[in-house]
């Protein structure tokens, strides 16, 4: 087992194009959860019709890929509205509810074999990135420092994730120190003294749904291009919930705190995958198979999800002032 | 604290830039390859093992693979170009053939792969004569065959399987899923109760309810088929949490709080020890009880599992104060750990019950059911009659019903709400290993199958009314009708679908549900 090489293999996940497709799902997360205090638990639902809407369009319909964007935010718009218009007026617990059923039923009917011939089915669809490939300005050629080092391609899918990344943070800084942002904050922290403002919170509520998702749908977009290939069992149930682990570790309502979870996030599933292969080869662990180290895994991001809850719900560069919300 | 956090990130992200590797760059560089999954057309989760894929640049033969026993395959290609890959029609099982896409004609493909690409190629089995859209018809004509024998077909993920003749006349289909949908409800509403009562009394949606559920199936999977290594350490585990949980709750107000805790820890401790030396001699001390016995063991073990998390998890954390949305992020957390502890501990295959495959079928004029899905119905009923009578008749079940309407009038009126809340926790858990084992008995037993019934049983005590028991009786029932109905009209694969717009509907209408008391919202 060699830990320098498990390190530098960490690294480079927790600087990689999934790490900032994750962030910028998690930012989304950030602006309904760690802003407005809605409990979305069917983030991954969005990202799902934003990578379909993208897939649908390039492989089935030969359209070109803005307007597979387009469409795949367009999906998401329709889906939020679906998702708040019923929920957003009740208690929080329905929205929870409502979303994580909502996901995981878009996932099956996807998947159906009644929806084969728009969405392939089981069997995805393919081919969806040779457009963003053609834009790629980069010449070929291996650029970076020793372990850190990408080709064109990869250096090209990381600039445009990570700039994504950038911008939506930036997004979320304007939008939350302008008055709307004040309003969704006040809304989080008691939702009756908004009301007796004269605030439409219904509205408000509504807004940040609406734009979280839209963010939850670009990340989807950007994962359609990045892999040039999409399943729908990509879009797990468990992909929320490492968006959760992401967005408290970094701490929820603050801007970066998204981006670094979801580095520290990869970094550290990279690392404890890399560990308990290394133990595997050497024989230590005797009673599990290969397929075993994913579910404890993910047995360990379920952990990390509870103890970050309990002992430390501000994340790493949290305010624990804001993160107790609801308590009455 | 943060300066010093930074510093030590900073010296190890400039360790690793100086650290030249050879190793991570070599798998990244000219690390082009192609490979994909070639899957079982009649079952999806299943692959095809032995099929030999081959690729040539030109006419040079560049690599071949040949699927593993899940039907993946990897070629490595030695650099970016345009590769032919051509599909050993010979290694593809007779019975199948290779399905022609806009990609793959003939059995060969033309790729185009780019530097550092990875490429997954898709290559799809179906059988000879059936064509692209033909294939989703097939399913169903599989379960014609075999509803002769057994009634319900293999059914993909995310699908539940119906089990009705397909020639059947419209009326006699009607009345077939009636039947069906109502023993799907009864299955759903004996899970639900326990998600419903855990809310009314601690206002937490419990995300994990789903994953015991999938404990109760899976440990009567394993009293059943024999598999005693692992169930007597299970046992002895529980044993001793079960012990622990029962001295707390029992001798909670006659001892002294040291001697409790030393009661409850040596408690925990032998049922380790115990565990240990169990798993350590393995199937020495093996044996076997029939379905109805291990359902029972089943239902304690879920009893016992729903009473630790409540004593171990969830009061400490209202004594803590923490806050109710923390909570539920807290039980989606458990939900994880505990679907994946299972998948670990009892493995990701999919299996039924021995012995209960193959039945006779029962005919009651035009409906006819194994027995297996009558006894599910009975003791379904028999349990909802009994937990009715529980809360209507005794001390314990008014107490129950007392602090699911008002926690705190029910504390001032002298009611332990700790106990009756850990109480409700049992029951909730029992009737959810319950559910699990009947659902298991009616489908197949895996372990995401908690998590695809807790979308109906949160469908049905929305329904319902959150935190009703009878609502989410009632709840249960509506939804498996109206779940099982749609596939009148409805591809099959959208009955979860109907029981989700089914409650966004009610949601519209009458937030509080069926049986629930209006309150102000919004």
């Amino acid at each position: 087992m060699d830990i320098l090489s498990i390190l530098a293999e960490s690294m480079r996940s927790a600087l990689g194009p999934v790490a900032a497709i994750y962030a910028l799902a998690a930012i989304g997360l950030n602006l309904h959860f760690g802003y407005t205090g809605l409990l979305n638990f069917g983030q991954v639902g969005f990202m799902l019709v934003g990578a379909y809407g993208v897939g649908i369009s390039v492989a089935v319909f030969d359209l070109p890929l803005a307007v597979g964007f387009g469409v795949g935010l367009l999906c998401a718009l329709v889906l939020a509205l679906l998702l708040g218009i019923p929920t957003l007026r009740l208690r929080e617990d329905y929205l929870a509810i409502t979303t994580i059923a909502a996901a995981e039923v878009i996932r099956l009917v996807y998947r159906s074999g009644f929806a084969e011939p728009l969405t392939g089915g089981v069997y995805g669809l393919q081919n969806l990135a040779g457009d963003f490939r053609a834009l790629n300005p980069i010449p070929p050629g291996t650029y970076g420092v020793g372990m850190l080092s990408y080709n064109a391609s990869h250096l090209w899918v990381m600039v445009t994730t990570w700039g994504l990344v950038l911008l939506m943070a930036g997004l979320t800084w304007m939008l939350t120190h302008s008055p709307w942002g004040r309003v969704i904050k006040g809304i989080r922290e008691d939702e009756d003294a908004a009301r007796s403002l004269g605030k439409n919170v219904f509205a408000y509520k509504m807004q940040a749904l609406v734009l979280g998702g839209l963010i939850g749908a670009l990340a989807g977009c950007m994962m359609a291009v990045y892999q040039a290939a999409i399943q729908a069992d990509q879009f797990k149930p468990q992909v929320t919930f490492f968006l959760w682990v992401i967005l408290l570790l970094g701490g929820a309502g603050r801007v970066f705190g998204p981006v670094l979870g979801s580095m520290i996030f990869w970094f550290l599933m990279s690392f404890t995958d890399g560990v308990l292969r290394g133990l595997g080869n050497l024989g230590l662990l005797p009673f599990l198979d290969g397929p075993d180290y994913g579910a404890i895994q993910l047995a360990f991001a379920g952990l990390m999800l509870v103890l970050l809850i309990v002992f430390r719900p501000q994340g790493i560069i949290g305010d624990r002032k804001e993160m107790l919300i609801n308590v009455k | 604290m943060r300066t010093r956090l930074v510093t030590v990130l900073l010296a190890l992200i400039t360790a690793i830039l100086v650290i030249p590797g050879p190793a991570a760059t070599a798998d990244e560089q000219g690390g082009e390859a192609l490979h994909g999954q070639i899957r079982h057309p009649g079952d999806r989760d299943q692959g095809v093992e032995g099929i030999t894929i081959t690729v040539f640049e030109d006419e040079d033969e560049i690599g071949a693979a040949e699927t593993d026993p899940d039907g993946n395959w990897e070629v490595e290609l030695p650099g970016p170009g345009t590769y032919r890959v051509v599909v050993d029609q010979e290694s593809v099982p007779s019975e199948f053939v290779v399905r022609e896409t806009a990609i793959v004609a003939g059995g060969e493909s033309e790729v185009e792969v780019e530097a550092g690409d990875r490429r997954p190629l898709i290559i799809a089995l179906e059988a000879p004569g059936a064509t692209g859209d033909d294939s989703s018809a097939s399913p169903s004509e599989d379960a014609t065959e075999e509803s002769g024998s057994d009634g319900a077909a293999p059914a993909e993920e995310g699908e539940i399987a119906v089990g009705v003749d397909s020639s059947a006349s419209f009326g006699e289909r009607v009345l077939q899923l009636v039947a069906a949908g109502l023993l799907f409800g009864l299955v759903i509403a004996v899970s639900a109760i326990g998600l419903s009562l855990i809310f009314g009394t601690t206002k937490l949606i419990n995300f994990a309810h789903g994953d015991m559920v999938t404990f109760g199936a899976m440990a009567a999977l394993v009293f059943s088929s024999g598999a005693a290594g692992l169930g007597n350490s299970l046992l002895a585990i529980f044993a001793g949490l079960g012990a622990a949980v029962l001295a707390g709750a029992l001798l909670e107000t006659r001892l002294g709080r040291g001697a409790l805790i030393a009661i409850q820890w040596s408690a925990i401790l032998a049922g380790i020890v115990l565990a240990t030396v169990l798993g350590v001699l393995g199937d020495s001390v093996g044996w076997q009880v029939p379905l109805w016995m291990a359902a029972v063991l089943a239902v304690l073990m879920g009893a016992v599992l729903g009473g630790c998390m409540e004593r171990y998890i969830w009061r400490p954390l209202r004594g803590r104060n923490v806050a109710l949305i923390q909570m539920f992020i807290v039980s989606i957390g458990l939900a994880l750990v505990l679907r994946h502890v299972i998948l670990v501990v009892f493995g990701s295959g999919r299996s039924r019950y021995p012995g209960f495959q193959i039945q006779e079928m029962v005919n009651f004029g035009p409906i006819s059911m194994p027995p297996r899905d009558l006894v599910v119905m009975a003791v379904a009923v028999v349990v909802l009659v009994g937990v009715a009578c529980l809360l209507q008749f005794t001390r314990i079940g008014k107490a129950m019903r007392a602090v699911s309407d008002n926690r705190d009038l029910a504390e001032s009126s002298g009611i332990d709400v700790d106990r009756v809340t850990l109480y409700v926790w049992g029951l909730g858990g029992g009737l959810a290993a319950l559910g699990g084992v009947l659902y298991g008995l009616n489908q197949v037993v895996e372990y995401e199958m908690g998590f695809r019934l807790l979308l109906m049983m949160f469908a049905a005590v929305i329904l319902g009314g959150l935190g009703t028991a009878y609502g989410a009786m009632a709840g249960g029932i509506a939804v498996g009708l109206v779940a099982m109905l749609s596939t009148l009209w409805f591809p099959s694969q959208f009955m979860q679908a109907w029981a989700l717009i089914l409650m966004i509907l009610m949601l519209l209408v009458r937030p509080q549900g069926l049986l629930g008391q209006r309150e102000r919202v919004g």
